[in-house]
């Protein structure tokens, strides 16, 4: 018998059928064949194709929140606002900042952490708010990360207005930087994208992982400069660094306040990406097909 | 040409309670170790055989018509056509666009107009918004809603609710259409419009299969029929022939088709489990160890049928003991 991970694979692969064997074992074997790869990929592909069917999907998600008030999409863009003016006040105070400074900063990382939150948050229930849905439609399940990821955009597109009011308000300067901005959206939602199918596939299979994330999430944006300065931390760079959310957060929030975006946190966000796209494809391939069995 | 190939199709489920579920409970399981053997990873997870070995080949023309009891694996075979579920052995080919009628009322936005759920329904049929505005007049005048259409559908009664999605389902033909149960359509004067449409849409179609319990639309519809029993195809044929056998196999004396189904699959499961959750929770003789190590034996025993083997007195008093607690 052959050793080593290649012969652990061989014998994983090629084991005669004919012995009991264990269903999840089998399962595996299954996945792992080479053409649940290109399934993988092809459905991801297809369900591009469906956009016009996500798409609605996804605004059909966030009109549900405003549905028969009489403000409607406002009040998303409201309920931000308070936050970031009563949060901005307190904390300009307790931190003895410059609101002129620190408002347009705060409302930059809220708006942000609220794309960002949105996806993940969403993304814990991609399959499992779907359930109905793919048990009956032969449509291929990766439109239902789309929608997630869609809807999240929706909500940016009103949040982004409280921005927009402070910086005019506190006169903003305007730079080429801003011109970052694009990428970095580009580049987030190509991570919120994977995040949407890992977590949605983990959590459909495993119940505690929507919760485990939501508290996670939570403590996450504490340990985040979106209500404090990474300046205000003088000599915890590695804790910093090692913070995923912190590079993706001032990707986007350096270049919307005008900085220039620095090298570091593209690196890391990029990084991000590759590794989260590296690990989401093998699992989405390995278990697409046993999302119907599991939702 | 539509066509849909089965080889050899075996689809098992799973049965996840909570606690497998739970990844606290995994990687207890992992921590305590030994109870995993490697030809009983399944014990703490029921398995449920929905198919097994099924081998169909349908072509274009086909009307068929699947028959069984409730739980024979007819709905699990439909969404195994319809591409829904994948087989965990065995080959699937589908060719042609398929359209699963499962639920007629999928997916409906209560809080939308009629207007707006006729293009949502089309968009899930796989047609584009512009396809869409294309055949809203026909759909619309097909309803017979009129300015209902402008009024969120959580104001309609079901039966216009029913009128709607049955408009729009019948709206585009697809190769390949999978119907579960009869599709039931408001009133009888719209029964009777529905009827007409319904005849003039399924001719084209190509490949229909449908599943249901009445025997006369099973009869009226297809040429083709399909028994299923435990999961397994048991009978094909013409529909008279195989509701012929169908009716055999549901008034007839107890007679088995085959050995292995002698036992009925209920008893067997449910016995298994009892075993499992007597010894888990239960409150008879024996260390809770020796017990559980009795039910896992046992339940080996009944999963490989070697029925002479098992505890029958032991088993009956653990399965009593659950349903009555002893104080």
């Amino acid at each position: 018998m052959t050793s080593g991970p290649r012969g652990l694979w061989k014998q994983l692969m090629t084991s005669s059928t004919t012995k009991v064997q264990s269903p999840l074992l089998q399962q595996l074997r299954h996945g792992l064949e080479p053409e649940q790869f290109r399934n993988a990929w092809r459905d991801i592909l297809d369900g591009w194709h469906r956009r016009e069917l996500w798409a609605t999907l996804g605004l059909h998600d966030v009109r549900q929140r405003y549905r028969r008030s009489t403000l409607g999409p406002f009040w998303i863009t409201i309920s931000m606002g308070v936050m970031v003016f009563a949060l901005g006040l307190l904390y300009g105070q307790i931190f003895g900042q410059e609101l002129h400074e620190y408002l347009p900063f705060l409302a930059a990382g809220f708006v942000i952490w609220g794309l960002l939150s949105e996806m993940i948050l969403g993304g814990c229930t991609t399959f499992i708010a779907a359930e109905g849905m793919i048990r009956q439609l032969n449509a291929p399940v990766s439109i239902y990360a789309y929608r997630e990821v869609w809807s999240a955009v929706i909500a940016f597109a009103h949040n982004i207005w409280i921005f927009f009011a402070v910086a005019w308000w506190y006169d903003v300067g305007l730079s080429w930087n801003v011109l970052w901005v694009l990428p970095a959206v580009l580049i987030l939602l190509l991570n919120g994208f994977w995040m949407a199918l890992f977590f949605g596939l983990l959590s459909a299979r495993f119940r505690d992982v929507p919760l485990i994330i939501g508290s996670l999430v939570q403590v996450l944006f504490f340990m985040t400069p979106v209500i404090w300065r990474p300046e205000m931390l003088p000599d915890r760079a590695l804790f910093l660094q090692l913070n995923p959310f912190y590079h993706m957060v001032e990707i986007l929030r350096a270049p919307m306040l005008g900085h220039a975006p620095a090298f570091e946190n593209w690196f890391a966000v990029l990084l991000i990406a590759v590794f989260g796209w590296a690990i989401t494809l093998f699992f989405y391939s390995a278990y697409r097909w046993r999302i119907a069995y599991w939702v | 040409m539509a066509s849909i190939i089965l080889e050899q199709v075996s689809v098992s489920f799973p049965v996840y309670s909570s606690a497998t579920r739970s990844i606290k409970n995994r990687l207890i399981q992992s921590a305590t170790g030994g109870q995993i053997r490697s030809e009983s990873g399944s014990d703490r997870i029921s398995v449920v055989q929905a198919l097994q070995d099924i081998n169909l080949r349908l072509e274009s023309g086909d009307r068929i018509g699947l028959v069984g009891h409730n739980g024979a694996g007819k709905t699990t075979l439909l969404r195994v056509l319809g591409g829904i579920y994948e087989p965990n052995e065995g080959r699937v080919s589908i060719e042609g666009s398929t359209v699963p009628l499962f639920d007629i009322s999928l997916g409906m936005d209560p809080e939308s107009t009629g207007y707006e759920n006729i293009v949502l329904r089309g968009l899930y049929l796989g047609l584009s918004r512009s396809q869409m505005r294309g055949r809203l007049e026909e759909i619309a005048e097909f309803t017979e809603l009129g300015d209902f259409l402008n009024l969120p559908i959580r104001t309609y009664s079901a039966g216009m609710r029913m009128r709607l999605a049955f408009a729009v389902s019948t709206s585009v033909a697809p190769d390949i259409l999978l119907i579960d149960e009869g599709i039931g359509a408001g009133d009888a004067a719209f029964l009777q419009k529905a009827s007409e449409r319904l005849k003039l849409f399924t001719e084209q179609v190509s490949i229909i299969v449908l599943s249901s319990h009445s025997e006369a639309l099973i009869s009226k519809m297809c040429t083709k029929a399909v028994l299923m029993e435990h999961g397994r195809v048991v009978g094909a044929g013409t529909t008279a022939e195989v509701l012929e056998q169908y009716r055999e196999s549901r008034d007839g004396p107890l007679k088995a088709p085959a050995p292995e189904a002698e036992v009925p699959r209920e008893p067997e499961t449910l016995a298994e489990q009892s075993a499992v959750t007597a010894a888990r929770e239960g409150s008879s003789e024996g260390s809770s160890e020796e017990r559980a190590d009795w039910a896992d034996r046992t339940a080996h025993l009944l999963r490989e049928r070697r029925w002479q083997d098992v505890d029958l007195d032991r088993l009956v008093g653990e399965v009593e003991s659950l349903a009555r607690p002893r104080p």
